[in-house]
């Protein structure tokens, strides 16, 4: 595993793609076959699953350690990893050994079908043959928590240099629900098999925030519709069967079994992306809704009536088997609005409604209504723009209706972990009522970090009190906390949840007897909070 | 009758002879373990500090009125027997030794004990209370052996160098910046410093301390004629504006950090240099408990880092164990200023 090991920390030690895209080529270029597939399977998310449960293997480091369990668990916040942990408290190894990833791999699997006092032996002894690197790579495979930090499209562009491959079409072969146990290198990379690929979807087309309206040029070009609050999905019928994927990937088909109906409504051959909403009475239901379906392997009937999904059709991918993607978006959007126009309403699919462009104040006219809709703003696509993978600017921009926003003061701080580790990121903002404070959100984003090492000076000169690894801190921050939506919560003391609540700005110029008030908060659940299904 | 060594809001006091060690606020009588911002302030009537110490110490605090003493030299002052011992943090660190009638405390200061080449090392000193930090009281830090660091340091310069490139390292401009200068291997390029590393360079060489050749950076220095050299800065120089100009044309400089934090992957990545050394002038895990044991002391007192985790710790290893409020900060990763946390 040392030449995996050595790869890890290429693109782990450096900031710069250049060098992490070298290190993977120049790895898919000379490691063994078995090795680079686990490499790809790795680094796209395909891990193995969990053959142990941490709570077992922090006692076997802790014992091999020679450390009371109390005194690893302080320690595993603080490095904010598991793996890491353990492999820094346990000690040197006494023989390394160097064998393939895919060796150990093996290893991990057979551990699996053993029984405890097995698997104890043969993970102590794997500790002990492995080198740092090694150990924590080890590690992490088997608590089923490997990550890297490279994304998916990086390593896709290693590989096609390692392999002269192009690159969108190795994008292509990489999706989808196959797992290093199924495929080989060579039919993976090299030879695809089209049979064996029929719920492979394609890469999702992604848009970047549109953050100057003037830099559409002339709206004729342009073709807008809602953007919807909802999950991304990708709908595949295909030999007689449907499939539901979602942007990270994942196969959502069983957690909306509602779709399934969709192949008596349209033929075989057919991929349609769009946006899995809960649905109401020709409206959708807020997100909280569609929220309680989210994580569900298995639907329980009662919120299959409570929460029904649909699809929202965005665009269309494949019609009578025959991949369109090149074609321009107006032709496609005809040919979708074609498919589902004559559909029943009990088909679990609607159109995503055009919103006709005639200026750019219109536009903007159009995306303040965003909220009242359930949406989240507006989706503009040039009309003849193909659809293009991953995150590219200039065909398509998505136009988010602003934040709302309140300013509140910083009451409670907690260090975080992994990056965070040692720094305090984790804040709890309040807003006043009457001469006093209430807690109303926590939020974890949003600062540099220089403004997080400035306010960690701060908070470490200005902590009243500690509840373990909380401080409570002076109330004197002012921050403006911006959040996509607001709804009644019983559990929290403000009374309110908020959605995607990050810091925006640092308020250095606000006084504390200006922030906002728990009537302010109030005011906008009235206006923005409403929820039918709460 | 009264514990010889007492915690106040002013540093730790000693009742007996009248005098603070290590006071962060102004007093008549300060008894200084090392020239370290949080451990030497401005303000004292009086200092006392080794004679290597010394000149660091008038260096960044001016005009003081400053006494020194040698290495296992003692002091009658009040009642009391005081006398310095080397801690191996920096050069001229001390721990600081106590004596009343036949009980012996030790203020330690920051100390670590392996042999970093530069400090006098180390040295455990005999006591019934012993002060300590715990900045890295935790068993996940356990420091890469010197020969190894050394290794790693000279081949990431090395790679560099040989593609034109600078090697950008940032370090505290006492103590780490000299160790890496001893620990570099001068037959790959010339050494580069950022100004306030090459002040205490000059401190140092002044005093008989051996350091290899550097060259200051100033505004007019040839950068071109010296690509590939290894730049040693402070953790602020290295994040900041002054850095920039070593990112020659399509040939930005390497960058690395060296610190003890580093053995951590998340603080590692959050710094976002291309290379994190492990390196500390503070005990790691093994170094703290070896120290605490050689003393044999049963009394120990946790004045900064990990400090409830390592009570406790040190409370299952059978010692009475305390944690007091000071304000000594340790090795930071975060202080972007040199002189606040060292």
């Amino acid at each position: 595993m040392k030449r995996f090991a050595e790869l890890f920390r290429a693109v782990d030690q450096t900031t710069r793609t250049t060098k992490k895209v070298a290190a993977m080529t120049a790895y898919f270029r000379e490691a063994p076959d078995a090795d680079k597939l686990w490499t790809i399977a790795l680094f796209s998310g395909r891990r193995p699953r969990r053959t142990i449960t941490a709570t077992v293997l922090r006692e076997w480091a802790a014992e091999r350690a020679g450390i009371p369990l109390w005194l690893f668990e302080e320690a595993y916040p603080i490095v904010g990893d598991l793996a890491e942990t353990i492999s820094l408290v346990l000690p040197p190894a006494e023989a390394e050994e160097d064998r393939p990833l895919s060796h150990w791999i093996d290893e991990i699997r057979k551990l699996s079908k053993q029984d405890d006092a097995a698997r104890k032996a043969g993970i102590l002894a794997a500790w002990d043959r492995l080198g740092p690197t090694e150990r924590l790579l080890f590690t992490k495979l088997l608590t089923g928590s490997f990550r890297v930090g490279v994304s998916q499209k990086l390593m896709t562009r290693a590989l096609a240099q390692a392999t002269d491959i192009d690159e969108a079409e190795l994008t292509h072969r990489l999706m989808g629900s196959w797992t290093p146990d199924d495929i080989t290198w060579h039919s993976l990379v090299h030879a695809p098999d089209p049979t064996a690929s029929l719920s492979r979807p394609y890469p999702f087309y992604l848009a970047y925030q549109l953050d100057d309206p003037e830099a559409l040029g002339d709206p004729a070009q342009w073709m807008a519709e809602r953007k919807w609050d909802g999950i991304r999905g990708q709908l595949i019928l295909r030999g007689g069967d449907h499939h539901l994927w979602s942007r990270g990937e994942e196969l959502m088909t069983d957690r909306f079994p509602e779709l399934a109906r969709m192949k008596d409504f349209l033929p075989m051959g057919t991929v349609i992306d769009g946006e899995v909403l809960a649905w109401g009475e020709e409206v959708p239901l807020s997100f909280n809704a569609l929220q309680k379906r989210i994580g569900r392997k298995t639907v329980p009937k009662k919120l299959l009536t409570e929460a029904p999904v649909i699809l929202m059709g965005y665009d269309l991918l494949e019609q009578d088997g025959e991949d369109i993607r090149a074609l321009p978006f107006a032709e496609r959007r005809a040919r979708l609005d074609a498919l589902g126009a004559d559909l029943p309403p009990e088909a679990p699919f609607r159109l995503s409604p055009l919103v006709p462009v005639e200026s750019l104040d219109q536009l903007a006219e159009e995306r303040a209504k965003s909220r009242e809709l359930m949406a989240e703003g507006l989706m503009l696509k040039r009309a003849d723009s193909p659809y293009l993978s991953g995150r590219k600017k200039g065909d398509w921009w998505k136009w988010k209706v602003d934040p709302l926003t309140v300013d509140a003061v910083m009451v409670y701080a907690q260090a975080g972990s992994g990056r965070r580790a040692n720094m305090f990121t984790d804040f709890t903002f309040a807003v006043k009522d009457g001469n006093g404070l209430v807690p109303f959100t926590k939020a974890y984003s949003g600062l540099t970090d220089a403004e997080f090492r400035k306010i960690t000076a701060w908070v470490r000169k200005n902590t009243l009190e500690r509840y373990g690894p909380v401080r409570h801190v002076k109330p004197e921050h002012v921050f403006e906390i911006g959040f996509e939506g607001i709804q009644p919560s019983p559990r929290h003391k403000s009374g309110v949840s908020l959605r995607f609540p990050r810091m925006l700005r640092w308020r250095h110029d606000k006084p504390l007897d200006e922030i906002n008030t728990l009537a302010d908060l109030k005011d906008m659940l009235t206006a923005y909070g409403g929820d039918s299904t709460a | 009758m009264a514990d010889l060594l007492t915690f106040t809001d002013r540093g730790i006091y000693c009742e007996a002879g009248d005098f603070y060690i290590d006071p962060w606020r102004p007093v008549d009588r300060a008894l200084v373990t090392h020239g370290h911002a949080d451990h030497a302030h401005e303000g004292m009537a009086r200092y006392l500090a080794t004679d290597i110490a010394a000149p660091v110490m008038r260096h960044r605090l001016g005009e003081i009125s400053l006494d020194t003493i040698r290495y296992g030299e003692t002091r009658r002052i009040g009642d009391v027997t005081v006398s310095f011992h080397p801690a191996g943090h920096v050069p001229g660190s001390a721990q600081i030794r106590v004596e009343r009638k036949g009980e012996v405390w030790v203020a330690s200061g920051d100390y670590k004990t392996i042999d970093d080449g530069l400090s006098t090392p180390f040295e455990p000193v005999h006591c019934d209370a012993f002060i300590t930090e715990s900045t890295f009281g935790l068993p996940v830090f356990k420091w890469t052996p010197q020969a190894e660091l050394a290794h790693d340091l000279n081949a990431w310069w090395a790679a560099n160098a040989a593609e034109g490139r600078f090697s950008l390292i940032g370090a505290y401009a006492l103590g780490k910046a000299q160790r890496i200068l001893t620990l570099a291997d001068t037959s790959i390029g010339p050494i580069l410093t950022h100004g306030a590393v090459e002040n205490t360079n000059e401190v140092l060489r002044a005093q008989g301390i051996a350091l290899p050749d550097t060259i200051r950076v100033t505004p007019d220095l040839d950068l071109k004629a010296h690509a590939g050299a290894l730049v040693v800065a402070t953790p602020s120089g290295l994040g900041g504006p002054w850095a920039r100009r070593f990112n020659l044309a399509g040939n930005p400089a390497s960058t690395a950090f060296a610190s003890g934090w580093m053995a951590l992957r998340g603080v590692r990545r959050r710094r976002a240099a291309d290379r994190g050394f492990i390196m500390s002038d503070h005990a790691d895990w093994p170094g703290l408990n070896a120290a605490i044991r050689e003393t044999g002391a049963r009394k120990v007192f946790v004045t900064h880092g990990y400090t409830s985790i390592f009570r406790r710790w040190l409370e299952s290893e059978g010692f009475e164990a305390h944690v007091v409020s000071t304000e000594y900060a340790g090795e930071n990763v975060d202080a972007d200023d040199e002189g606040e946390a060292a």
